[in-house]
Order: structure tokens, then sequence, then C-alpha cells
């Protein structure tokens, strides 16, 4: 589904992506972990073609289309869905107005009919039962006002409205208690779907029990450091980031 | 930082054509001469003759105000025409079917319902070219209820005691420098008088349309609602492309008695000159209401989207007791355009209660600014005003000013203000298209959520026209 090879890319200049090789097939899910600043979010913003990152190096392919070759909005509606970890608030336009139009927007490029208000909001009320969000806030300002949990419960209904082919979770654990992780980690999961694929991008292994991955990936320095299973994950927990990057410093055991 | 979302062409003023039309006009430039010219061209009473003549000995004392944030060029006064009319091939048209087809080509061009049959539902409209009024519809269904709808010119020679009691009763020919130029040597525009308990059954609208390259258009408005009458009233227009600038100088007077109430809405494209700030109009109006009666209402509405210089202050002067005056705005500059627009509101009577929300989007090298009155006068107990004033930047390039002034002499006031500046940033551009929303889509949800309490005060179609147009503007204008 998703083919990155030697990835490198860069924001004002300073190189972030050092050369990423990343295979993420259909039924898959990926974690990419790694401390703070080891470009795991920028390599998730650079997959959507968030316009501050350029592109160095290296070749994505989505589906068997270049990645590059296509607008941000082309993306989206190919399938690729970015959770963010910070959505921004966007004061005026109403969540249910924005949730309509980006249905319909991969809807009209799919072929499929456009859902008018009165069909939307029945669609829309199926969706918000998944991620126990309150009807009000389909009627409030995007984002606008919304704290840091009820943020994450709109992306995650985004993403229950869009149905991508592959989403990229930045963080999604950030601002979340507890049971609220539980709520969206079940939500994702039921998302889930054999010819869909998922890459959870978090620092904290907290969120992997809940959303289970097959292949775990360090991130560090703009490289990913090191591969594993399900067990790499549980290994972090208990011994942090450090051993790994020393591992694979030059003189590093092995 | 590289935009992902250039390369989204310029959408050129599409209305930007002339009509070929033959046209009485005088030689340009301003003397008394041509104000006599223009009051015997129209066969006016003595009285209107010298209440331009005195307008103009005052504007010939007058310096061209200079505190607005815009820059521009002073107008040659002497270089422009101040008459200039569609020639009629009679006098006075009997019926639509003897006005210049090529006159109703243009309108049927710019979309101005001037067959009645082809009108929208229920839109009156009274349409101005140049200098002179062109149609008037539906004045007949409107007459059967008393209401008088028709052109200045016209109202002159039919209602000469209604509009020597009203004219200049709220803006005085000595206001300030453009309405004294106004005063002395306007041409036409439209005549509104509702009579006592009429509640007007459709909305009325004028279209104004600058035709000649040379002249300026220098049209009057008065609206008069007596005793507990209401009516909507919705104002439109446009001008040809040219690379010189052409002046528009308006005065708008409002008068509403006792429990009257008076909406007024403008959605204004002028045409704003080129992406170098070559041509566009000049557009320095006054417009203003007097709440004279007791629970009287008048209401502002504008967009503003046009015009290369905006000098432009709708106001309410809330003289009865329990009067309301509101003003929403939503004033767009892009490219090289300077809007200077706000408004006041003057509280002299008791518990007066005055709205201003104003929202200013720029871009491109445009300058926005908002200036703003709120007086509060000694006897005015129980005043209550609340204003909000949203600046949007699109771009770096671009600025947003604010200029409110209070100037409260009654203890008893209660001000509210505030105020914000947003930027469209890349972040929420980007979060829209990451969603599968084109960049362009993103722009006019975000405008429009921003927009959103101004659009809410225009009538339905207005509304829709208003949101279209400022989409259009915006084109190309992100990144």
């Amino acid at each position: 589904m998703l083919s990155i090879k030697n990835l490198t890319a860069s924001i004002n200049g300073t190189p972030v992506l050092k050369g990423i090789d990343l295979e993420i097939k259909a039924g898959e899910i990926h974690a990419i972990m790694g401390p703070n600043g080891s470009g795991k979010s920028t390599l998730g913003k650079v997959l959507v073609g968030h316009p501050a990152y350029e592109v160095t190096g290296g070749t994505v392919t989505f589906e068997g289309k270049n990645l590059f070759d296509l607008e941000p909005d082309v993306r989206a509606r190919a399938g690729l869905f970015m959770g963010f970890q910070h959505p921004i608030e966007v004061p005026g336009v109403s969540n249910a107005a924005f949730l309509r139009l980006a249905y319909n927007k991969k809807a009209e490029a799919e072929g499929r009919d456009e859902l008018d208000p009165l069909e939307f909001d029945d669609f829309i009320h199926e969706k918000i039962k998944l991620v126990s969000m309150k009807e009000a806030f389909l009627d409030r300002s995007l984002n606008e006002g919304f704290s840091g949990g009820e943020k994450k419960r709109n992306e995650i209904l985004q993403m229950a409205v869009l149905e991508p082919k592959l989403a990229i979770l930045d963080e999604l654990d950030s601002g979340l208690d507890i049971d609220a992780l539980r709520v969206l980690g079940d939500a994702v999961n039921k998302l889930m779907r054999p010819d869909h694929a998922l890459l959870v991008i978090t620092h904290f292994p907290r969120i992997l029990e809940t959303i289970r991955p097959q292949f775990v990936h360090v991130l560090s320095g703009g490289r990913i450091l090191k591969q594993g299973g399900p067990g790499l994950a549980i290994e972090l927990e208990e011994r942090g980031y450090d051993w790994v990057v020393e591992e694979a410093a030059p003189g590093g055991h092995r | 930082m590289n935009s992902t979302f250039q390369g989204v062409t310029s959408q050129e003023y599409k209305y930007g054509f002339v009509t070929d039309i033959e046209a009485d006009s005088v030689a340009p430039g301003l003397n008394e001469e041509v104000i006599r010219f223009i009051s015997a061209k129209k066969g006016e009473p003595e009285w209107l003759l010298n209440f331009r003549l005195k307008a103009y000995r005052h504007w010939l004392t007058l310096a061209e105000p200079g505190w607005a944030k815009v820059q521009y060029p002073t107008p040659d006064f002497q270089k422009i025409v101040y008459y200039s009319a569609p020639r009629p091939k009679k006098a006075q048209y009997a019926s639509m079917d003897e006005v210049d087809p090529e006159l109703k080509r243009t309108f049927e061009k710019l979309g101005v319902p001037i067959h009645e049959q082809e009108a929208l539902a229920g839109v009156a409209v009274d349409v101005v070219f140049d200098s002179v009024s062109v149609t008037t519809t539906y004045k007949e269904k409107l007459a059967a209820v008393g209401i008088i709808f028709c052109s200045f010119s016209e109202a002159v020679k039919t209602h000469p005691d209604l509009v020597k009691r009203y004219l200049g009763s709220v803006v005085p020919p000595t206001d300030n420098f453009y309405a004294a130029l106004n005063s002395a040597v306007f041409t036409d525009g439209s005549f509104v008088f509702i009579p006592k308990g009429v509640a007007c059954p459709m909305d009325l609208s004028t279209y104004f349309r600058i035709n000649n390259q040379e002249s300026g258009q220098f049209e009057r408005t008065l609206i008069v609602a007596e005793e507990g009458a209401s009516v909507s009233y919705l104002e439109g227009c446009t001008a040809p492309q040219f690379d010189t600038n052409q002046l528009h100088a308006a005065v708008v007077e409002l008068v509403a008695l006792d429990h009257a109430s008076i909406k007024y809405s403008t959605v204004q494209n002028w045409y704003a000159g080129d992406k170098d700030g070559k041509g566009g109009i000049f557009n320095f109006v006054t417009k203003r209401g007097l709440c004279k009666g007791k629970g009287s209402h008048i209401s502002w509405t504008q967009v503003e989207t046009g015009s290369a210089i905006t000098w432009k202050y709708p106001s309410c002067v809330l003289l009865g007791d329990d009067s309301i005056g509101e003003f929403y705005s939503v004033a767009l500059t892009n490219h090289k355009q300077q809007a200077d627009t706000g408004t006041k509101m003057i509280h002299i009577g008791r518990n007066t209660k005055s709205t201003i929300i104003s929202k200013g989007i720029s871009a491109g090298d445009s300058s926005n600014s908002y200036r703003g009155l709120v007086k509060v006068q000694p006897k005015a107990e129980g005043a209550r005003n609340f204003s909000q004033c949203d600046s949007m930047l699109i771009g770096h390039t671009c600025s947003a000013s604010t200029f409110p002034t209070l100037d409260v002499q009654n203890r008893s006031a209660r001000i509210e203000h505030e105020a914000t500046t947003s930027k469209i940033g890349e972040e929420q551009l980007f979060y829209f298209q990451q969603r599968g929303i084109p960049a362009e889509e993103a722009v006019s949800m975000i405008i429009n959520g921003f927009c959103k309490d101004v659009f809410r005060e225009l009538p339905m179609e207005f509304a829709v026209e208003a949101t279209k147009l400022l989409s259009l503007k915006l084109e190309g204008s992100v990144g």
C-alpha cells in the first residue's frame, strides 16, 4: 500500500529525515516510536504533504502512485489520512458542515452519491456514537474551544467519516485520560479493515496496549534505528530509548 | 516556506465592460454654470438650485479630508464630468420597450432585473446609469399601498414637499467635503417614502452603474419611513474597468420616525483597479440614518469588496428614546486596495442601543482599516453599545488597523468592545486539504465562517451573492 524508499526531507533548509525506508501492506498496523525531536511527526506530515517541509530525496508510492505528484487534498481523497497531534481551531466554520464537505469531496472523487444535510445528519449520528462524542460538538465551530481530548475525539470522528485506507495517527494519546484513550483506541480498531492500514506515531508505548501493532520502528535523528515486533514496544516501555540510540551509534555494541 | 496553494488563477472583474451608448454630457469641470446646467436639465425648482449653489459655495471653502488611512492622488475636480446621461430617444420612457436596447443588454449582462416579469421574486429595482435613473420597477404595485419609490429627479417633480422637508436633514450640505460636493452636483438616485403604518411588501433595490470614463457618480438617496413603517432596501453597484480613477461621492440619508424600521443593505462591487493598483473607483460616500422617533430602528449592513479607495462610515444618530442603531460590515481588500470604513453611533436619546459588528479581510498588498466612533451625549441615560471588530489577514504583505473612539458623557452608559486579529494560516488551509477539501473551497469556507455574523443580516439572495463575491475576490490570493 505504502512504500517509502530512502526518503529525506528538511524544514527551512535543516534536514530532518535522513533516509527512511518503510513498507506498509494492507491489513498491517505499524508503530513509529522514538524520542522527542526524532522526526516522527515530520515523517507523517511529509507523507500528507504539509507545506512547511521540503522533500529533498527518495520516493514514496501510495497504492502504486507517486505520492509527491499529488496535491495534499488529492492525497486525502485517495485515502490518506492524518490524525493531528494538535488539531487547529477554525472559528465560525461549523464542525458538521466541515465534516459533510470533507465526506462529499471524497464521495465525489469516488463517484458515490453526495449526502445532503439531512442524510448526513443520519450518517454522522451513527459515527459519533463510535467516539462517544456529544452531539452538541457537531454544531460548534471546528475545534474551537475544544479541550485537548475533545479535539482528539473529533480527529477520530473525521477518520470514521472518511474511512481512509491508510490512517497516520500522530500522538493520539497526548491530552487523553485513560478512559478516553481506550474509547478512541477501540474506535480505531473497529475502523480497521483487512484492506486498510494504520501508522501509529507515538512517544509513549501506552496506546499500543489498545491499538496493537505487528511492526514497531524506532526513529531517532531522522533515521530508523531499530525494527521489531510487538515485543520491542514492551522493551522500550521498560528501558526507554537511550539504549537503542547507543546501540546504533558507531562503536556501539549489538 | 513555499506554498502548495499557488497556481490558482486570478479571476478578472467580470463587470468591467463599457456600454457604447450615446450620452448627453456636459464638458468637464465644475463651476456655478455647470450646477445651473444640471439643475435646468432636470427642471428643478429654485429652492433646489439654491440648495446646490449654497453647498457649492461652502465646498469651495473646504479642504479635502486627510485623516483617513488611505493614500491616493487628489482627484482633479475640474477634469470630472458632472453630468452624463444615456441620450434618451424620448424625454421620458413610457414603458421598458422604449429603453435603448443597448442599455437593456447592459443590465441583462449585469444580471439586474429591469423587466418586472423577469424580476427576482419580490424585489423592486431603481436602475441608475451614470447620472440618471433609467427605470423603476413595481412602481404601481407599491403606489397602491401608498409607497413612493422612484428616482430622485422624479420625486423632486412629483413630491417636492417631501423632498424639501427631508433633503439635507440628516446629512447637511455643509457636513463634509464630499457631502458638500454631492449636494452641489448630485444628479439622480432613489427616493423612498413609506407612509405611516405600512410595512413595505417587497425589498426595494437600487442598482448603480458608472459607464462614462470621465464622469463622476454623485447620487443621492433619501429614504423616509413614517411612524410604524418598515422597509428593507438593497443597493448594488458596478463599473467598467478603466485605467483611470472615477469618483463616486454619494450621499444616503435615512429618516425613521416613531417605531419605524429601515434596513439598508449594500453589496459594493465597484471596479477595484488592477493588480498593480491602476484604475478603480474612489468611493467617498456619506451615509447616515436618523432615528428620529421613539423606538425607531436603523440597520446598516454592508459588504464592501470593490473600489480602489473606500472612505465610508454609515452612521446612526439615535435621537429618539429607545431607538436602535446597527452596523454590520464586511470589508474585503485585495491587491492594492485601501479601505477606511466603519461607523458612528451617536446616542442622544435615552435607553438607546447600538451594535457594531465589523469584519475586515485583507489580502495582497492591501490596507484595511476600521474607524468607529461611539458617542454618548450627556442626556443619553441608559445608552448601550456593543462593538466587535475582527480582522483577518491573508498573506504577509497586507495590513489591518482599527481606530475605535469612545466619547462617553453619561455615566450610566454601558459600552463593550471586543477586537480580534487572526490570520488564515497555512496550518488552517492545510487542515482542510488534509481532509480532502481543495484550497479554494477551504478559503471560502473559512471566510464565510468569519463573516457569518454579518451575512446573517443580509437578505437571502444578497447573502448568496456576497458569499460568491468574496470567494471570487480572493481567488489566487492564498499562498
